[in-house]
Order: C-alpha cells, then structure tokens, then sequence
C-alpha cells in the first residue's frame, strides 16, 4: 500500500527523456523525451519498424535503453526494475495465455506470479472478467476462444493487479472491425473506472483518435506530439484528391498554377489546401487537365502523419525497413 | 458472447452494492512470493499434464514395447545366461528408469512450447526471480514425470517383481531424483533452443546413447574398455545402477544369478555404494539446475 501512494497526483504516470536504444550499429530510437499524466490514454503511432515495440519493451523493463532514462509510475526502469513490473500490466501484440488453461486459471497463475494477496484473487478475477464481459466463459478452456475473447482476456490479466500504467501493444491488431469497436469501449471505461494511466501503439489510424494525446513517431524519432484536434487542426488545409489521366502533367500544372505541392497517392493526385470546397471549383475553371474525379476531406490523422513524415503510413510499411522490426523480435526471442 | 453487453450493469452485477473497485496492490518480492510463484509454475505443469491425457500414453509406449516386446522377444536366446532369472525382470529396473527420463524430457519441453506460444514473456515480465521460474518448472516435470514412474512401479507383479514397500519407497525416491536431473538437464538445452523440432532432435541424440550406455539393458560389468570408460562417465548409470541394486535385493533368485545379473557399478574395481552413486545423480542435477538458472536469468 505505502508506496503505491508513492506517486503523487501531479506526477506524470511516465516520464521519458533522451531515451536510446541501439542495436548493433543500427539505432532503433535516437532520443525521445515525453511525459505521460495520470489516467490519460496516450497513443504511440507510426509504422511497423518506426521504434513502438522497442519504446514500449524499454518501458516494461523488457530492454534495457542504451542510453537516457525513463520513469513509470515513479520507478525508474533500469534501477528499479522490479517496482515497475509490480505497477504495469502489459498486454503485448502476440497473444502470451496459456491456450491449455482456463480462463480463470489463466487468471489466477498470474494473480500467484504478481504476489496479488490471496483474499483479493476471487473477486478482482470476478470483476476484471465481467469488465471484459467473460465471467461466464471463466471455466472455458482458451485454446477454444475466438481472438477477441483472447485480446480480451488478455485485458483483464493485465489488470489483475490493478496496474498504474497499462500498456497495450497493438491491442487490436488482427481483430475484424467490430472486436476492435468493443475492445475500445472496455479501454476507455477501464481508463475512467480505475483511473489508470493507458499506454498504447497502434498503426491503426482511426484508432489513434480514441486517445487523448497521440505521439507520431518515424524512423525512431517523435515527429509530433499533441491531441488529435490538435494535430488535425494544425494541418490546417483540406485534402484534396483527383483523378487524372496524366498525373505527372497534373502535378506540374497544380505547381505552376497554384503553386501548391502535390503527390501521387495510391494512383491519385493529392494535395492540401486551406478551404478545400471553395478551390475545387477554381481548380475546374482553370487547370488545362481533364479531370475524372474530386475527393475533398478534412484532414485525417493519415494527413497528420503524412505531413510529419512525407508518406502515409501504408507506404512506409512497404518499406525494406520493415525487416529491422523482423530482426529485433529475433533478438528478443519473441515470435518465431 | 456479450461483446455488446453494457459494461456499468454488468459492472453493478459485480458490486453487489458492496464492492466497490477490487483494489489490489502488489506488495514488494519477498521469499514467500518467491515460493509462491515456484509453486504455481509446478502447478500449472501438473494442470497441464492431467489435460494432456495422451502425452500420459504415448510416454509410456516405449517403456511398454522394450520391457514386453523385447524382453520377451530376447527371452529366448537369454535365458542360457540368466540363471533361469526372466529377461523381463531383469530389465525391469532400466525400464523404471527409462519411463522416467523420456517423461522428463518432454516436461523440458515444455520450456519450448511456452516460448513458441507466448507464455514464456508473461512469466519473464511477471517480478518474480527468473530462478523461481526455472525451479518451478523443474519440480514439476520432476513429478510429473514420476507419476509416470508410479505406473510402470504399479506392474511390477507382471514381471516377478514383488509388491514390498521398502522397495517402492526406495525406487520412487531414485525416480524422482532421476526425474529431477534429467529435467533440469532438459531445461539447460530447451533454454538454449528456440524450436521444438530441434529440441527433440537433440534429446534424442544426447538422451537414447546416455540410456544404452548407461547398462539399463545389460549388466555393467565385463564389457569393452570403451564401453567401460563411457559407461562409468554416463550419469545415467548412476542412476540405473541402485535402482537395479534395490529391485534385485528384493527378487528371490540364487547368489550366482545376482553375481552376474548384478555385478554392480565399480570405480577401478571398488564397488561404489548406493548412497554415493544417488548423490552423484544429486550433484549433477543440482549443478545442472545452477546452469538452468543463470542461463535463463541471462535471456533478455
């Protein structure tokens, strides 16, 4: 009890800075600093291989940084190792249940593993599994759960200890739209009903928009950090797409004409502009191009993103990049 | 499934007007929370082994075929040189043995698989000392794999061996000290080897030459020099030896018969006794169980 009072209510839930961590030659984050208040759901966003897994597996205390320090929930992650583990549940990208145990099984081996006080182990698995709408499947064996009933329960695990800080690693990656919906509503009533901080990665780019604040990262680094209003807005111009038969000429005629910079992306030409509905019919009157077809929408976190980055995060995907993140879960001896 | 169930009723369910949130805080490591999750990692093998009802078969299938098979195949042409002693019988003992090591064996296993499926890393972040974990799940693939032991104990009256409790107490302490050796053995390979394929590959290419060099199957004495030299190197002989030792103590069969059936293990002609050679087995399961440890405290 005494020191999980340790933190008091103006202490950030994590505290990063100058955070480095280098494999080999190859460095996966070159130096990020943030904070992270109490009970804020915070969202790390970026491609596969930007530096998510890494950043989250030196906040669970499952790296350890090459250089610079972080705090969770007050403890420091190298030297204090252990008081961390004690105030994090982790729920991480693959599935880690015991597939030959029941849920409640599942449940209590970690209840016994985290030193949860005897008496409290029946009813905090009673409400964590009724959080997750599960208590009546306790007795189900999981190898017969569905996957969301795993992510799910998963959930539920990683708060048998009443955590500070949750971390979910790519909580609904590989779950149809429907699960990732529901699994959203239990992080979000979680986060209010145990007033607990939420520490997350998605590349899920509507998903970021549940979050309070959201930190885009590329390339090992913070690009951005704010809440998505924030970040939206900040964008301040519309995008705007179209069709064209010859987009190379499209894109030189929107340069001189305009003199706005635009791309190709996926097979369309795009590019932002303030007041994008009041220039789409200047852009019929005066571009000397046919053009097949007009899209305009307000700026998206994938806009965000792409103008931090240069790329939308599906591009950057198809990066060779992406082997990095394959090299590091070796080194981890994680998935094989 | 309620995916869609309203999460505050079912919540009020829950409160019972009572509880309000389980709070739960996690106090500091301590010795006892130690031997708390070393309990429940034995624990979960048990849980794991009595679903597993086949594994429970299949390990003991080979005990099976070489004690009946073989032994009654062989009976024919061995039994010139067995003093009218049945080649079952006399096997029995490396049988007992045997059953213990394969089931073993795969318990270490077990180390593979929870790292294939995931479990591993909720074990490795859990703040419990990394050598609990490695304890835990010696002593429970120590005693599963002397349940398994207990059956083939179970049919010693098939093959003359008399029901007499000194000797079950005696054969289940050598198979639990067997059982815990060789898995802690097992838990030093399957720490280093991340697929399953390779791990049973080379159990088997360490674990089926240690059991026929060990004597399980022949007497251990007048055999090649080499054989001799690898013999009284195999850790496994240490083990083979009392229990055969203990089993023939309790046969009702002539001194000339035990003379050659039993000649015991020597060291340069000095018979060595029961209590030493059981705290050989010790030794190196325990050094093996060291090895495991650090090992494993050293993956990130």
């Amino acid at each position: 009890m005494t020191d999980s009072q340790k933190l008091d209510s103006n202490q950030p839930a994590i505290e990063v800075s100058g955070l480095i961590k280098r494999f080999g030659d190859f460095e996966a984050v070159k130096g990020v600093d943030f904070e992270v208040g109490q009970a804020e759901v915070f969202g790390f966003l970026g491609p596969n291989g930007a530096g998510k897994s890494t950043t989250i597996n030196m906040l669970c205390t499952l790296l350890k940084p090459t250089a610079g320090r972080a705090t969770v929930a007050g403890h420091d992650v190298v030297r204090e190792r252990d008081d961390v583990r004690r105030h994090i549940g982790l729920v991480f990208q693959d599935p880690t249940l015991d597939g030959y145990l029941t849920a409640a099984q599942n449940l209590q081996l970690h209840a016994e593993l985290y030193g949860v006080p005897s008496h409290l182990v029946a009813p905090r698995m009673e409400q964590v599994l009724k959080m997750v709408g599960l208590w009546d499947r306790k007795d189900g064996t999981v190898s017969a759960f569905s996957g969301g009933m795993r992510r799910r329960l998963e959930i539920a695990r990683g708060l048998m200890h009443s955590p500070r800080v949750l971390f979910l690693d790519e909580p609904t990656i590989g779950l149809d739209p429907q699960t990732r919906r529901s699994i959203w509503g239990y992080i979000r009533e979680l986060q209010q009903r145990e007033e607990i901080t939420i520490f997350m990665t998605t590349h899920y780019m509507d998903e970021a928009e549940w979050c309070d604040r959201i930190a885009i990262m590329d390339k090992g680094q913070i690009v951005a950090l704010d809440s998505p209003e924030t970040l939206k807005a900040g964008i301040g111009t519309d995008r705007v797409t179209i069709q064209t038969d010859d987009n190379e000429a499209a894109i030189i005629a929107i340069k001189d004409q305009f003199g706005v910079e635009a791309k190709v992306v996926e097979g369309a030409v795009t590019f932002g502009v303030p007041g994008g509905e009041q220039f789409v019919p200047r852009l019929f009157a005066e571009l000397e191009l046919p053009i097949r077809g007009v899209s305009v929408s307000r700026p998206s976190l994938d806009d965000v993103f792409m103008s931090f980055t240069g790329s939308t995060i599906r591009d950057t995907e198809e990066d060779p990049s992406n082997h990095r993140n394959r090299v590091m879960m070796q080194m981890m001896g994680g998935r094989r | 499934m309620t995916t869609t169930s309203e999460p505050t009723s079912a919540h009020e369910a829950t409160a019972d007007g009572t509880i309000e949130i389980v709070r739960v805080s996690v106090p500091r490591r301590t010795f006892r929370s130690e031997l708390r999750a070393i309990k429940i990692v034995w624990r979960r093998e048990l849980i794991r082994f009595k679903n597993d009802r086949l594994r429970i078969l299949t390990s003991l299938v080979q005990p099976f075929l070489f004690l009946f098979v073989l032994g009654a195949g062989l009976q024919t042409i061995a039994s010139a040189g067995t003093h009218g002693v049945n080649l079952k019988t006399f096997i029995y003992p490396g049988i007992l043995c045997m059953v213990v090591m394969f089931t073993a064996m795969f318990s270490a296993a077990s180390i593979v698989w929870d790292r294939e499926f995931g479990f591993l890393r909720e074990m490795m972040v859990a703040p419990v000392r990394r050598s609990s974990i490695v304890i835990g799940k010696c002593l429970g693939g120590a005693t599963v794999a002397a349940f398994q032991g207990v059956v083939v104990l179970a049919i010693a009256g098939l093959v003359h061996v008399p029901y007499n409790l000194g000797l079950i107490l005696g054969v289940l302490g050598l198979q639990l000290l067997l059982a815990f050796t060789i898995t802690a053995f097992g838990l030093c390979v399957a720490i280093r080897i991340k697929q399953m394929q390779s791990f049973m590959g080379v159990m088997q290419m360490i674990v089926m030459p240690m059991y026929f060099i060990s004597g399980a199957l022949f007497p251990a004495a007048g055999l090649p020099g080499w054989l001799t030299v690898l013999n009284r190197l195999d850790p496994l002989a240490y083990a083979v030896d009392p229990m055969r030792r203990l089993v023939f103590s309790h046969l009702n069969i002539t001194p000339a018969a035990r003379r050659v059936l039993d000649p015991g293990l020597t060291w340069w002609s000095w018979r060595v006794p029961a209590l030493l050679e059981a705290a050989v087995v010790l030794v190196i399961g325990v050094v093996l169980l060291g090895v495991a440890i650090v090992e494993f405290s050293a993956t990130e």
